[in-house]
């Protein structure tokens, strides 16, 4: 704030570190303060009762370990991205996980099926989602079909398509450039964190500080005012749900690296996943609000609670049950909270 | 020649003709009282001077230049500015960026990126503006839907003059607010007239019609019916035009 304002007054207090300061400085991010609380805690309870191994530390906190969450939370969290973009504008798109299928195996036709260099494998995951994600945005804006009807329908469209090009068989094989993508650990840290970091960066850039960005949060907390204001409205929903294919296509490129297969049924039911992480991570579901830094800490929550579980061998169908309950009470604590300032 | 002029203006949506055909002149630093009855095409005939409405027939020319097929956005750059009844506020975005929403300016960081909004800039100007219209707020960092309906009327005038608009078109700004804002609201009208501003103020409040225009349009039906300057009318004959005794 300048310092000739015209309320001048005292000098504000030295701020103090207390959790009430990094709430309000998160609060101008668009994070959810209780998000990151909820990760430290999660992540404490996980390393109390991790089980410890022959010398003494704690298998979760290894820094191996702390990779695999990274890991196992990347292509989620490259679809949460995307969600993101879509839900702060006031949008939704299921399509998430099945356009991922979808791209996945039309990288992997290209590059194994039709012997092409390994780069079509880029070229056709990336190009996949970002046509399905087009389309999507296209059947919206000059359809005027809601979000909702449009992605569902993409949601088998894309997953059956994904079916039809493997044949329903996954496709094995690919070159060791594209395997580099999922499986090398350079400095020894595994590659898929490092494309997770820089997309999240470039989203992060967009979002939060671009002319788009600001768009994006007005016309998900008002469509008038940001059709009022000269914002042209369809071009803006188009880049997003555009964006948000991409997003997919990304994950699809991972999860065909790691697993080496192009895979029609990769990426099952993720869009809920990557849903559920925007909004823990304090992405309003209406629209208006939304940060990739939050959605990261949302991803990464869902990651510690898997990889938690998993080192405490509790069975899996309880962990999906988890992932429920934080998705209810993240939104349930959003609700408290706006009628405490009604 | 008029500052804004509107020739032949008509708009239809599906069978029904909202305009038929509207004519209409506005000067530079004067203020026209558009008035109406519901339905008469008021908000209509405004969202086709602002682009939000595109014409089917007619002309929209704008400081001698033809503006008909012209898009929002561009409109706006070139000095149009609409206050909305709904004030098309971004409820949870804060006072200083909904001040500069659609026109947010950038620098490049760091030298490095392109496209960088200057929030920076967005907080001092919008605290200047702020300032200048006198308006109450805590802070320019907190979300517009926190603040009362006469601070957002406020913040929504401070959004239109943050670039020197030429011509500011305002839809009810009065109708919703306590008698004591209302005053501040008129008189912010009249500045901005003495700043050479013009001014369509769209009412159903008479009262404050007649307060501050110099001139009194009434449209009914879809075209202008009556063009009277405010000293040799009264507010009896406007009712009359109105509610259609003259038809």
């Amino acid at each position: 704030m300048s310092s000739n304002n015209a309320q001048g007054g005292p000098a504000r207090p030295a701020p103090t570190l207390g959790f009430g300061t990094i709430a309000r400085a998160l609060e101008r991010t668009h994070v959810r303060a209780e998000s990151l609380l909820v990760l430290v805690a999660l992540a404490a309870v996980m390393a109390i009762l991790s089980p410890v191994t022959g010398d003494g530390t704690r298998v979760f906190l290894t820094a191996n370990n702390l990779f695999n969450i990274i890991l196992a939370s990347a292509t989620f969290g490259v679809l949460a991205i995307g969600a993101t973009f879509v839900i702060s504008a006031a949008g939704i798109d299921l399509s998430l996980g099945s356009v991922l299928g979808l791209a996945s195996v039309t990288g992997a036709a290209l590059v194994v099926t039709l012997e092409w260099p390994w780069y079509f494998a880029i070229v056709g995951s990336l190009g996949a989602g970002a046509a399905a994600g087009w389309v999507n945005g296209f059947i919206i804006t000059r359809g005027r079909v809601p979000a909702f009807i449009v992605t569902l329908g993409m949601l088998g469209i894309a997953r059956g398509l994904a079916l039809i090009i493997s044949s329903g068989r996954g496709i094995y094989g690919l070159p060791d450039e594209i395997l580099f993508l999922g499986q090398a650990r350079p400095w020894g840290v595994p590659t898929p964190v490092f494309i997770l970091l820089g997309v999240a960066l470039i989203a992060h850039y967009v979002l939060a500080h671009t002319p788009f960005g600001h768009h994006t949060l007005a016309l998900g907390d008002n469509e008038n005012a940001a059709r009022a204001t000269g914002i042209n409205v369809r071009r803006q929903r188009m880049y997003l749900y555009t964006i948000s294919g991409l997003m997919a296509g990304i994950a699809g490129l991972i999860f065909t690296a790691r697993v080496n297969t192009g895979d029609p049924t990769a990426g099952l039911t993720y869009e809920l996943l990557a849903i559920t992480a925007a909004i823990i991570g304090g992405t309003n579901l209406f629209g208006g609000r939304g940060s990739i830094l939050g959605t990261m800490i949302g991803a990464l929550i869902m990651g510690v609670l898997q990889n938690g579980l998993n080192l405490m061998a509790v069975q899996a169908y309880y962990q999906q049950m988890a992932i429920g309950a934080v998705l209810i009470a993240a939104v349930w604590l959003d609700q408290v909270r706006a009628q405490r300032r009604e | 020649m008029a500052l804004l002029e509107l020739n032949g203006l008509e708009k239809s949506f599906g069978a029904v003709q909202v305009l038929n055909g509207v004519d209409l002149a506005v000067e530079a630093g004067e203020v026209v009282g558009l008035v109406g009855d519901n339905g008469a095409g008021k908000s209509t005939l405004m969202k086709t001077v602002t682009g939000v409405y595109p014409v089917d027939n007619g002309r929209v020319s704008f400081d001698g230049e033809d503006l008909t097929q012209i898009d929002p956005g561009t409109r706006r750059s070139k000095g149009i500015e609409m206050i909305y009844q709904d004030l098309a506020l971004a409820p949870q975005q804060d006072v200083a960026n909904n001040i500069f929403l659609g026109r947010e300016p950038t620098k490049r960081l760091w030298g490095l990126f392109p496209n960088f909004v200057d929030k920076t800039k967005i907080d001092v100007e919008a605290q200047k503006m702020v300032d200048r219209l006198g308006v109450h707020v805590p802070t320019i960092h907190i979300p517009v839907g926190m603040l009362s309906g006469g601070q957002q009327q406020t913040i929504a005038i401070a959004r239109a003059l943050t670039f020197q608009p030429k011509l500011v078109i305002m839809d009810e700004p009065t109708a919703a607010l306590a008698v004591r804002e209302v005053e501040s609201v008129l008189q912010l009208i009249r500045q901005m007239r003495d700043e050479g501003i013009a001014i369509i103020l769209i009412s159903h409040r008479l009262n404050d019609v007649f307060e501050v225009s110099g001139r009194i349009v009434v449209l009914r039906r879809g075209n202008v019916i009556a063009d009277l300057a405010r000293e040799a009318t009264d507010m009896a004959e406007v009712v009359a035009y109105i509610v259609g005794a003259h038809d």
